[in-house]
Formats: C-alpha cells, structure tokens, sequence
C-alpha cells in the first residue's frame, strides 16, 4: 500500500469515528448557512474556471473531493425543491389509483444492491401506497437478490408506517414467491402456469398453502404489473412477453441509465407508465404526498448534476477560448 | 455425434417455440411449456456452473501467484462465509416454528447482506458519478456538431430531470422550462433513435435465429 493510500483511509476512518461519536446527531445547517455555503461551492467554481482559462486543468482528485462535497453537503441542509412530475409518472399514478382495493398486483424485483440507492426508494413509496389502498402484492424476482431486497422494502415502509405493520399480514395481503431461474422463460411459463414456476414461496410454504394465491393461476387473474428493473432480464422482457402475449398492463420502475431504452414502449401504450430514476422515485412520492428517501436524495442529486454541467461548461469555455487564441 | 445432436436438439425446440408463438394451441403449447421447465432447470443448473467456474479460476490464480493473488482469497474466503452463514440459517428456518428463510431479516445472512454486499456493491455503482464528473470536464467537448447535439441533450436532460432545472428556468413560461425541454428529448429524439436499434437488433436477432435453429450458424458450439 503506498502512503497516500494509507493517508486517505486514515483520513476516511476519522471521518467515520467522528460522523459516529463526536457528532452522533444528524446536523442541520439553516437556509443561510445553507445559502453561504452553495455561494462558497459557486467561488470555487469561478476559480477553477479563471485557472482553467490560464491553460491548468485542475486535477482528478480535486474533481472528485468537489462531487464528493456536492453529493454529502445537501443531507445536512434544511432545503425543499419543487420536483418536477414528468407525464410517464403521472401515468403509473394514475393507473394505480384507477385500482380499486383487493386488486392483485404482481411486483417483479428485478435489481440488486448496487442498484438499490435508486430503485428501492420508489420501491418503498409503491409498498406504502399498494398497502394503503388495499392492494394485494405478490411479489417475486427474475434476478436471485430481487425478493431479499422487496422484504427490505415492506420492512423500510413498515418502519415509515408503522400502523400497516399492524394491518398488513403476509399470506393475506402480500406474498414472496423468491427467485427462480430462466429469465424471460420465467414469464412465458407463468403466463400459463405461476405453480409450475414457483410451486412454494420464500419461506417454503405450498403454493395451495398460501390464501392470496387462492384464484391466481396466471396473467389473466391480475389486475396490474409493476416492474422494478436494472437491466435484463428486466423491463423489456416483461413487455415482449407479459403485455404484448398475455394483455397484462405493466408499469416500470427504471434506474435512469435503462430509462431512456424503455421509452419506445412508453410512446407505443406497451407499459402504462415509467419511473426513470431517483427523480421518478421523487415525483411518485410528490403524488403519493408521502416523501421518503428520494425527496432527500434528490437534492443531493439535482447538485451533483449541476456540478457536471458547471464541468462541461468550464471544460468547454477554455477548449474554445484556447481554439480562439491559436487561430 | 458431438455437434449433431445439439443442432437437432435447437432445430427442435426452437421450433417448437416459433409454432406455439403462431399457434398457441395443443399440442404446441405442451410443448413450449415443456421446454420453459426445462430451460428453469438448466438456468439453475448454470448458476451452479458459474460458481464452480470462480472457484476454479480463483484457486489457478492463487496457486500459480499470478498479479492480483490476495483478491481471489478474498473472493474464496467471501464465498465460503456467505455460503456456510446461507446453508446454516436454511437449515435452522427449515425446522423452526414457524419456520423462516435463511434470506428472512434477523438471520445471520441477511445481515451479511445488508451490511456488507449491499454498501459494497453500491459503493462500485456509485463510483461512476465521479469518473463522469472527471471525464466530463476533460473531455466532453463540443468538437464538431455530433458531439455539440450530445452535450446540448446531456445539458438539458441533466438539469431538466432535477429540480434545479426548473428553479434556473422559473422566469420562463411553463412551457419552456428545463424539465418540459428534457420530457421533449426523451420522448421525440431519444425514442426516435431508441426505435432504429431496437429495430436493428430485432431484425439481426431473427436472422440470427433462424441460422441457428436451421443448422447453418454453429459458432455457438465452440470448436471442439
């Protein structure tokens, strides 16, 4: 290990002993710190610009300790943003509503952990709103951690709310059925048979056992779909087999990398509605008036951005201006 | 014999899956449920073909002390923990009452899972957002007009898909705001050139199909 290598997790491991025990509570900066502290970000901002302009790029580190500030400093400040409702989020809103109580809802976890920051917020917000109105969830999962991190999702809304801990009782209003293997062909047979896919749920329990799934044998005895995906098999494979063979109305959650490749289905009616990303997760939580962990990562997010576009903008004024001084 | 009976064997189902497709009836549809249980089964078994594949690579690595060696103990070490912690909390859910999956919260596993792979693997995703940062400020340029219409869209899209977009644009009409510019992008361009690769790969895709099913595409094979 060299020395810098070592100084940095030195350094990392004193932040940590100091977030945990010196400041054990969270802090909140007022809006006017908060507002001193963005102008602050703003000056280094012009420095860099006024230096990349002399023809000296800053360096990598100093890059990534800027993203790094823009991403931590927004959990401590006491801001609110309007987030913006796109259409296809209205859409997923709208269909759920539409949805009147004991309508059964399939809800394929399609993710892993390192896409978890961005799709377990907005699967929490669906649990707390499928829960509140009544919904019945089964619950399954074309990638192996997808059911582990639905039980973490019912157990972050359970947490949130804990009167639906009270009120909701697995069997009855949700169910598990877990992984299994075969990713589209998961679908395409259980457009013909869900036993024959997954003949126990998570905890072994028969699926005869199991008193939601009493009527349900395929697509046609649910009311609605709704996807969480991070890649494939994900999204695409639920349209091309569950919505364009089996008629099912599948809405998406989407991590923003894969949102814009779902938008052809989108345009064409195939999906009902799409949440692309934390600003999807944000905005089903501004209409479920139930803000979660998407309304804070958001802020966080929406600074992170703009740091970028501040990069290209600085990156783009100097290449220009050199191009001019050449000429 | 080798390479004959895996070609019968795709020319068969695959077949049958594009009669059953057209023709959802009996006997057809028999005959595609029977191959998507088959292929569960085989997809599960591949799991299985993957691990043993990082073990054995792993092991060659750490006994042939090739560059990098200490991260395939910690890959084999990982492995094992996780496997044991798995096996014994199944186990244990197995014949307690009532009875609860090794993946259920409270186990042994599932705190594994959650305070060690998930920040992990998030921490890997989340490492992305510093290289664009760097690479945006090195090398994003608008160097001719591909790469102008490129940054235009990523300027749009990123502020317009943010709350901050429409703070910077509150003077303008609703209309003309950063979030509506970005909604435009993705729904006319962005889908616009979604729909020509999803129609380039489908075409290539059943053109690939159909070889592979009639014998005459057999790269699948390998070359033994």
């Amino acid at each position: 290990m060299k020395r810098n290598e070592v100084i940095t997790v030195g350094l990392l491991v004193f932040l940590v002993f100091i977030l945990k025990f010196i400041i054990p509570k969270p802090v909140q900066l007022s809006y006017t710190v908060s507002m001193i502290t963005i102008i602050l970000l703003g000056l280094v901002f012009v420095y860099i610009l006024i230096r990349t302009l002399q023809g000296r790029l800053i360096g990598r580190r100093v890059v990534f300790l800027l993203v790094g500030i823009s991403l931590s400093l927004p959990f401590f400040m006491k801001l609110t943003l309007n987030i913006p409702v796109s259409p296809e989020v209205r859409s997923v809103y709208d269909a759920l509503q539409k949805l009147p109580p004991g309508s059964k809802v399939l809800a394929s976890f399609d993710y892993d952990p390192p896409s978890a920051p961005e799709l377990q917020p907005m699967a929490v917000a669906f649990m707390k709103y499928a829960f509140d109105h009544g919904l019945k969830v089964i619950i399954m999962g074309l990638w192996p951690q997808g059911p582990q991190q639905a039980d973490q999702a019912i157990q972050s809304a359970f947490k949130a709310e804990p009167s639906l801990k009270k009120k909701i009782k697995y069997g009855r209003d949700y169910v598990n059925l877990g992984f299994q293997a075969g990713n589209e062909f998961v679908i395409l047979r259980m457009g013909e048979s869900f036993k024959a896919m997954f003949p126990s749920d998570l905890n072994n329990t028969p699926y005869d056992s199991i008193p939601l799934l009493n009527n349900v044998s395929n697509f046609s005895n649910l009311d609605f779909c709704m996807n969480f995906s991070a890649g494939k098999p994900g999204t695409a494979e639920w349209v091309q087999i569950a919505v364009d063979r089996f008629k099912l109305p599948v809405a998406a959650g989407n991590t923003a990398v894969q949102a814009p490749m779902v938008y052809p289905y989108l345009n064409s009616h195939q999906l009902v509605g799409l949440l692309g990303g934390m600003s999807g997760g944000a905005a089903f939580e501004k209409l479920t008036k139930k803000p979660g962990k998407a309304t804070t990562y958001i802020l966080s997010q929406s600074f992170a951005h703009t740091v970028i576009v501040i990069f290209i903008i600085i990156g783009n004024i100097a290449y220009f201006s050199r191009k001019k001084e050449n000429k | 014999m080798k390479r004959e009976i895996p070609v019968a064997i795709t020319f068969i189902v695959g077949t049958a899956y594009l009669i059953a497709y057209f023709i959802p009836h009996k006997p057809f549809n028999y005959f595609e449920n029977w191959f998507n249980d088959w292929f569960a089964v085989i997809a599960a078994f591949a799991i299985w073909l993957g691990v043993l594949n990082l073990i054995k690579i792993s092991t060659i690595k750490i006994f042939q002390k090739k560059p990098d060696w200490p991260y395939s103990v910690l890959i084999i070490i990982s492995f094992v923990i996780i496997v044991f912690f798995g096996f014994y909390e199944g186990y244990k859910g197995l014949y307690a009452h009532p009875s609860y999956s090794f993946r259920d919260p409270g186990t042994s596993f599932d705190w594994l899972y959650v305070n060690v792979y998930t920040p992990l693997s998030a921490t890997m995703f989340a490492l992305l957002a510093f290289f664009v940062a760097s690479a945006s400020y090195r090398a994003f340029r608008a160097r001719n007009f591909e790469a102008t219409l490129l940054l235009l869209a990523a300027f749009f899209v990123m502020l317009g898909r943010v709350p901050v977009g429409d703070i910077l644009t509150s003077w303008l009409p609703h209309q003309y705001q950063l979030s509506q510019w970005a909604n435009w992008i993705m729904n006319v361009p962005n889908t616009a050139g979604q729909r020509a690769i999803m129609i380039g790969i489908a075409l290539g895709l059943v053109s690939t199909s159909l070889r592979i099913i009639l014998g005459l595409e057999r790269s699948y094979l390998g070359n033994d």
